[in-house]
């Protein structure tokens, strides 16, 4: 196809020509940031999170007297292991992405202490006897809790639990001894100090806003019951979960009733966390199909009136011999290199937003594989939209040359 | 002579429906995204008391110890205990209020149905007095109430009218966990959004149902509910009065610049006494924000809700491009009619107030088609679980702006090709027909 032609009939017409330039240049560069900030917040919904999540409920107590625990949370659980499918029953501080979050910062000498500087910020899970089963935990490395673990777990009206064990997450153990085993190392928080005994995979912290590298900062901690937790979490069969958190809330009101008993499966609790998230996507979503849908009809005008105004041209091309195809390549060349000048210009823009956008929203840099995949989309975009209007010029009949204008 | 314009303007629009329809609804998608944004925008950067807020102000002190110290830091954003009595007791102000946010468990009267959680707030007496709270029966409590720790307690109209009704709840009994207090007060419908007197928990977060006196509270432990960040060694007071730790919310009523500015100079000299006491570890570091101040200085606004405004901004900046073109188009084809006038004797500037009187019609029904939209993207916001969800309503301004945004848009939109409209040469263009 020779260009010469096309470039210098562009001279002529300037500014359509820019305009269908412009027009490809802001939907490239929104579209670009757009899926950006719309793959970001799929990924955060579909995050790995090292529990059985299909088979959990959560059930919260709260209101209950804090000096009566060590009787009724053994009560409350022989209570809910008793309802039939129940397969495992534990008392834990939170779950994960609950909003509930008890946060503590540990560090790696012993003169450590929460407010010293060069401590790592955790998550704290303290989990009942029973609980790494009921949460359906996955162990790396070294061992869970035993039993006089548990037991020596004593937590009263303090921050962190008597005892010395912790099992902390494969991210948190890698980030605090990069490149060495993290078992038999200590974390320390003046008085406190813990051992860690194992390392299980990946859980996610009850709350982090939205992805961020330190999301899996968890450690557990054994802790027995007089420790006046109100999470208690049951796992079944997924296809029981229901029935299940119905009568797990109905069985702990019936037990407690100056308290207050509220439950949800663990699928909800994840769905309620990301909720806004997904929504938001969605709303993207539709704003970039939209936005597409204007650019497109916008060309479809642009080029309309374009071929519009060059019906004589186009008529003497087909008097001298041009056939109908090379008329329909001739503007879809032409709108091939508008576009190719439109995404250029769009890229550079989409860089300099996301520039913007990471200096005053800390979004991180956007992946270069975005700008190949807005380019694709504009390309196609812009000859679905000309082949219309092509195919109208391509139908010109070659007579029209003979007609006066 | 306008209306000669519009009736020409009218003709030529029916003349090419489909292009004007597709600039009407151009104009009205990217008026509708950005005027949905901008008024979600606008109710939640709004004053939440109009009138009071100019005089109230947030006072910050630094009692931390020296560790992690940087010469420049901001101040905790809460106060200790110790100090927010200090301030309280000291008076500097027309009106001061200590607070804290907690959530009580509800028992219903006569064992009626199941107890359930109550969000409450713990705070001094000013409360009322100073946030303008309205009473529908009863009031509040006295500095005194607060001091002896009386047992007494303000519930909202909607709490109240859920366990006794609205008009029947003073002088009644209210179970909260263990304890019962006796209602003086029932408050009508109040609300101020953003929750400014306590961002910590959320700035959007409705206000509380049951209020109790702050000491009154504190004594009994009902469970407190909020942010708290210590340093230090661990606390072991259980009330956490002595606890190096700050969680209260401290407000203060100035009514003129020189009351905010002695207040100002008395939390320096506030914070060198301590310091003078052993206390305070810190130089003085102080801030006095007034309320408007304390929410930017928050940022009140989700970063997520500025970017999706920018975004629909960005939108809007598409479809207008997009207009630029498509009315590039409609004014050009008309050519041969232009030029016809031109000749007639209308002058180029006649002709261009023609061609933008045709654009403001279009834009005035694609702001129609985007109030639509926008009054639609409202009621999907509105469905969302974020805090801030039911802040999305429609009102008057917003229903102006968007006709207004609409018109103007498109009359920008409409200059450039209108121009060059009008500098076609008529001599030409009629030996062409």
């Amino acid at each position: 196809m020779e260009i010469r032609p096309i470039l210098a009939t562009l001279r002529k017409h300037r500014i359509p020509a820019l305009l269908i330039v412009l027009e490809i240049a802001l939907a490239c560069a929104v579209l670009c940031n757009a899926v950006f900030m719309i793959s970001r917040r799929v990924s955060n919904i579909h995050l790995f999170n090292g529990i059985d999540e299909r088979g959990l409920v959560v059930v919260n107590l709260n209101g209950t007297d804090p000096k009566r625990a060590s009787s009724e949370i053994p009560r409350n659980l022989a209570a809910l292991r008793g309802i039939a499918g129940v397969q495992a029953a534990a008392i834990t501080s939170s779950v994960p992405l609950s909003t509930n979050n008890w946060g503590w910062s540990f560090g790696l000498t012993p003169e450590a202490n929460v407010s010293s500087h060069n401590t790592t910020n955790v998550s704290l899970y303290m989990l009942g006897e029973g609980g790494d089963r009921a949460l359906g935990l996955q162990l790396r490395e070294g061992r869970l809790f035993g039993p006089g673990e548990y037991a020596a777990g004593a937590l009263g009206d303090a921050a962190l639990p008597q005892g010395h064990v912790t099992v902390l997450t494969e991210s948190l153990a890698r980030r605090l001894w990069p490149g060495q085993s993290a078992l038999g190392k200590t974390l320390y928080s003046r008085p406190y100090y813990y051992t860690v005994v194992g390392v299980a995979a990946d859980v996610l912290r009850p709350y982090f806003g939205t992805w961020n590298p330190k999301m899996y900062d968890v450690a557990y901690f054994p802790v027995n019951y007089d420790a006046p937790l109100g999470t208690y979490v049951l796992r079944s069969a997924p296809q029981e979960r229901d029935r299940v958190l119905r009568e797990a809330v109905d069985k702990l009101q019936a037990l407690n009733p100056a308290a207050v008993a509220k439950g949800s499966t663990y699928a909800d609790v994840r769905a309620k966390y990301f909720a806004d998230t997904s929504s938001m996507a969605w709303m993207l979503v539709l704003v970039c199909v939209v936005m597409l849908a204007v650019t497109a009809l916008g060309i479809v005008g642009l080029s309309s009136f374009w071929v519009a105004q060059r019906r004589r041209t186009i008529g003497i091309r087909r008097a001298m011999g041009a056939t109908r195809g090379a008329i329909l390549r001739y503007f879809q060349t032409e709108n091939f290199l508008l576009a190719t000048l439109g995404i250029v210009l769009g890229m550079v823009l989409a860089y300099g937003i996301n520039l913007f956008l990471m200096k005053h929203y800390e979004l991180p840099r956007m992946p270069a594989a975005y700008f190949p995949v807005g380019a694709v989309t504009l390309w196609l975009i812009g000859q679905l939209a000309v082949l219309g209007p092509a195919l109208r010029a391509a139908a010109v009949p070659p007579v029209v040359a003979t007609r006066a204008a | 002579m306008f209306g000669y314009y519009f009736g020409l303007a009218l003709r030529s629009l029916r003349r090419t429906p489909v292009l004007t329809a597709l600039m009407v609804v151009a104009i009205g998608l990217g008026i509708g995204a950005s005027m949905t944004m901008l008024t979600v925008l606008r109710l939640m950067t709004a004053d939440p008391l109009p009138g009071r807020s100019a005089q109230l102000y947030y006072p910050q002190l630094d009692p931390q110890d020296m560790q992690g110290f940087k010469p420049d830091g901001d101040p905790p954003e809460q106060l200790a205990w110790i100090d927010a009595m200090n301030l309280l007791h000291a008076r500097r102000g027309a009106r001061q209020v200590a607070m804290v946010h907690g959530q009580v468990v509800v028992r219903p009267p006569q064992g009626e149905g199941r107890a359930f959680f109550a969000s409450a707030r713990y705070a001094s007496a000013d409360f009322f007095p100073m946030f303008g709270v309205p009473f529908l029966h009863g009031g509040g409590w006295s500095a005194d109430d607060d001091a002896r720790q009386a047992r007494v307690a303000v519930l909202s109209r909607e709490l109240a009218d859920k366990l006794y009704g609205a008009d029947r709840a003073v002088g009644q009994e209210l179970r909260l966990g263990k304890d019962s207090f006796r209602i003086i007060g029932v408050i009508d419908h109040w609300n101020p959004q953003p929750h400014f007197y306590d961002v910590t928990l959320g700035k959007y977060q409705n206000s509380e149902d049951v209020f109790l006196p702050l000491e009154t509270a504190i004594a009994l432990k009902q469970p407190r509910y909020g942010n708290m960040s210590c340093w230090g060694d661990l606390p072991t007071d259980e009330n956490m009065k002595n606890a190096d730790c700050v969680w209260l919310q401290f407000w203060v009523r100035l009514d003129t610049p020189a009351q905010a500015k002695d207040y100002r100079e008395f939390l320096v000299h506030y914070s060198e006494q301590q310091k003078a006491l052993g206390r305070f570890q810190r130089p003085p570091n102080v801030r006095l924000h007034d309320l408007m101040g304390w929410l930017d200085y928050n940022h009140v606004v989700p970063g997520s809700v500025q970017m999706q405004t920018l975004l629909a901004l960005g939108f809007l900046l598409v479809c207008l491009v997009n207009t630029v073109a498509l009315l590039l188009v409609k004014f050009l084809r008309r050519g041969g009619e232009l030029s016809v006038r031109r000749a007639l004797g209308a002058s180029r500037r006649a002709v261009f107030v023609q061609l933008l009187a045709e654009s403001a019609l279009i834009g005035l029904a694609g702001g129609a088609v985007g109030l639509l939209l926008s009054l639609g993207g409202l009621w999907l916001l509105r469905q969302q679980p974020a805090e801030y969800a039911s802040l999305a309503r429609a009102d008057g301004p917003m229903l102006l702006g968007t006709l207004a945004l609409a018109v103007a848009a498109t009359l920008s939109a409409a200059v450039f090709p209108a121009w060059r409209a009008c500098r076609l040469a008529p001599a030409r263009l009629l030996k062409l027909q």
